[in-house]
């Protein structure tokens, strides 16, 4: 490795360097935990597979009951379906125009939040605590 | 119909297809090439592919025919094909694409090294491309029969041949870049003349779509009558009529209702709730189109072509975007087919009003002409393109999990280029055989059974293979079998079975309210009975599907 050195040629402090060295062993360490199958690296592996799992599930409620529950809404209560916005009646509303903007937004929420889930995970693998 | 542009319109979409395809040929060297682009494609491109190769002439004919002849109940499909990319990208998008699988097949081998699984997940791959295969080659004779009056035979084999040669010449990597330009294409198709028919319909004094005293005919029209039926005008008399009879209407001369052809009148269709199946068949079609996306085998191998998992997510979403933006414009033309083209609802074609309307509200003058050129071609787009992708994927598992097999180099071996070619031809003859054979049904309602048997096939082999550790391999082939068996079942009842009533019906013709828990419940049970046969690498395998890929692990 080039020793970058100072203007008088003598070598600049390699505390720096030291630092990097023994930041990357830890770092490959959790990496090895996480690859080798042990209990911390298992441990990490499933917390991230659960918020994973809680946050597709949670966003899954939101739009069964946005969009799934108004098939029992208009057949329990049919006087909803005749209600009109700009001349169109709810259910056209809703479902021909409504639906669509609804569902890009739950999936905006899900890519934003799923990164920062992973964001979470790199940063525990990057910087364990010690 | 007299129309000069339409035949050069469709024509040059072939060509396009063909020159791009060609043009990808030159690129295409590797096996990899020609499976999977080898992974270089663009987000943005993969993005408009996908969207170009899901919008079928399911989406792009068969939705807006619907909506004319049923109404609002039918919105469920179009708002149903787009969800079910929330719902993939919700559970399957970025893992699918971290385990590194090129097929189904493959994520059957990489989750639980299961030879006989992946058997089994070659066989539903095949069966579900075919079933959606078929309805495309019909929507392409009936665009051709209405257009240009030629042979229904002659549209369904132009398309199977076109489609076959070139993915047998140019594989996946010229497919992306014809997606991608199909998309654009179909929705300038639709887009265009949809302008043009709702500014005609603001200065026609905006006529109402249910008027009170029913439909009314918006110009002189001739009826041929195909089956003998009793026609019921809006004051209770009714008229027996033959085959081959010619009935002439009158402009403002009320639409009679023609026996045997279902179609639901006025309040019905403004109004849910008044669907054949009732409650039951509304949330069967939700769950069959939400969950049967993921388990597509055309839309899930687009999936192999992204870079990472993140960029996977990224993808579903713009695909989301993009698809919706689409499904506003099937809606508009249903709508307003009752106005301009009620005549459909007395021939039960309705699949036909997008290709109808341009001239029936425009007039046969250049410009109707021209945008009902435009919509031809955008049609034939979406059958070329859903085709195509269709036809790539099943030959994709033919030659890698049938071919390869044969020749002995063992499932999973990447086969050669020429295995890739004969499967192809293979995948592609037997679906315009059946498209030449079977009785035609309305191609919204075939695609909507080959949702449902995704969906309970693969739908729960998916979800549960990547959020799951205790899924065994015998689990899931139990699961596939009982949930994706009983709904293949229901299939071959309605195409080739006796007509159903009751609750029956309304069971077998949307199936998945009941098949998709069912393969749902008997995977788990299944794997939890047959507990040691959990693959011992499963915590590797769970890491590789969920770590982000900035760890570079």
């Amino acid at each position: 490795m080039e020793q970058p050195t100072s203007g008088d040629g003598a070598p600049q402090r390699t505390r720096i360097v030291l630092a990097e060295v023994v930041r990357r062993r830890d770092h490959d360490r959790v990496r090895a935990e996480l690859t080798e199958q042990t209990q911390v690296g298992e441990a990490l592996v499933r917390g991230l597979v659960r918020a994973q799992l809680a946050l597709a599930l949670r966003l899954s409620v939101v739009v069964a009951i946005g969009l799934g529950a108004l098939p029992l809404l208009f057949a329990v209560a049919p006087t909803t379906s005749t209600v009109k916005i700009f001349g169109i009646s709810l259910p056209w509303v809703l479902l021909g125009i409504g639906a669509f903007p609804f569902l890009v937004a739950v999936g905006w929420a899900y890519v934003y939040l799923a990164e920062r889930n992973e964001q979470d995970f790199t940063a525990v693998v990057r910087r364990p605590e010690r | 119909m007299d129309n000069p542009y339409t035949v050069p319109a469709i024509v040059a979409v072939t060509l396009a297809t063909l020159a791009i395809g060609f043009y990808g040929l030159k690129l295409a060297r590797t096996t990899s090439d020609f499976l999977v682009a080898s992974r270089v494609v663009s987000p943005t491109w993969n993005a408009a592919a996908i969207g170009g190769e899901y919008l079928s002439a399911a989406s792009f004919l068969g939705v807006a025919g619907l909506i004319l002849k049923y109404g609002v109940d039918v919105l469920w499909y179009p708002v149903g094909f787009a969800a079910g990319y929330l719902a993939l990208l919700l559970f399957v998008a970025a893992p699918l694409r971290r385990s590194g699988a090129f097929t189904l097949p493959d994520f059957c081998e990489v989750r639980l090294h299961s030879r006989g699984l992946r058997k089994l997940a070659t066989a539903f791959v095949v069966f579900i491309g075919w079933l959606y295969l078929v309805p495309q080659l019909q929507g392409a004779g009936l665009t051709l029969t209405t257009v240009t009056g030629g042979p229904y035979e002659l549209g369904a084999l132009l398309v199977g041949v076109v489609v076959t040669a070139n993915v047998a010449l140019g594989g996946m990597r010229a497919i992306t870049f014809v997606q991608a330009f199909q998309y654009w294409l179909k929705l300038t198709a639709l887009a265009v003349p949809a302008m043009f028919v709702v500014l005609h319909w603001q200065a026609d004094g905006r006529p109402p779509v249910t008027p009170p005293d029913g439909l009314t005919f918006p110009a002189a029209t001739t009826v041929v009558v195909d089956h003998p039926a009793t026609l019921t005008l809006p004051d209770g008399s009714t008229r027996e009529v033959r085959p081959g009879e010619e009935l002439a209407f009158q402009a403002g001369e009320p639409v009679p209702h023609v026996s045997g052809v279902d179609t639901a009148r006025d309040l019905d269709w403004l109004l849910p709730g008044n669907d054949a199946g009732g409650l039951f068949g509304t949330y069967s079609l939700i769950l069959a189109t939400f969950l049967g996306t993921m388990g597509l085998p055309h839309v899930l191998v687009r999936f192999y072509t992204n870079p990472n998992g993140a960029a996977a997510r990224r993808t579903t979403l713009v695909v989301l975007a993009l698809v919706g933006l689409f499904y506003f414009l099937p809606t508009l033309y249903g709508v307003l087919g009752r106005v301009y083209t009620p005549q459909l609802l007395m021939t039960g074609e309705t699949d036909a009003v997008v290709l109808l309307l341009p001239v029936a509200v425009l007039g046969s003058g250049v410009l109707g002409q021209l945008l009902a050129a435009l919509v031809a071609a955008g049609a034939f787009a979406a059958f070329l393109s859903s085709s195509s992708g269709l036809l790539t994927s099943v030959a994709g598992v033919i030659s890698t999990d049938v071919l390869a097999h044969a020749s002995d180099r063992g499932p999973g071996q990447r086969g050669s280029v020429r295995d890739f070619r004969v499967a192809a031809l293979v995948a592609g003859l037997v679906p315009v055989v059946l498209a030449l054979n079977v009785a035609s049904l309305d191609v919204s309602q075939v695609v909507g059974l080959a949702f449902a048997v995704a969906a309970s096939s693969f739908c729960p082999l998916l979800v549960l293979g990547i959020w799951w550790r205790r899924l065994t391999d015998l689990g899931a082939a139990a699961g596939i079998l009982a949930g994706g068996g009983a709904a293949v079942g229901a299939v071959l009842v309605t195409i080739l079975g006796p007509p159903l009533h009751g609750w029956a019906a309304a069971m077998i013709a949307q199936p998945a309210a009941w098949t998709v828990p069912l393969a749902f419940a008997v995977m788990v049970a299944v794997s939890l009975a047959t507990r040691r046969r959990t693959p011992p690498d499963v915590g590797t395998t769970m890491l590789r599907l969920h770590a982000p890929e900035s760890l570079r692990l």
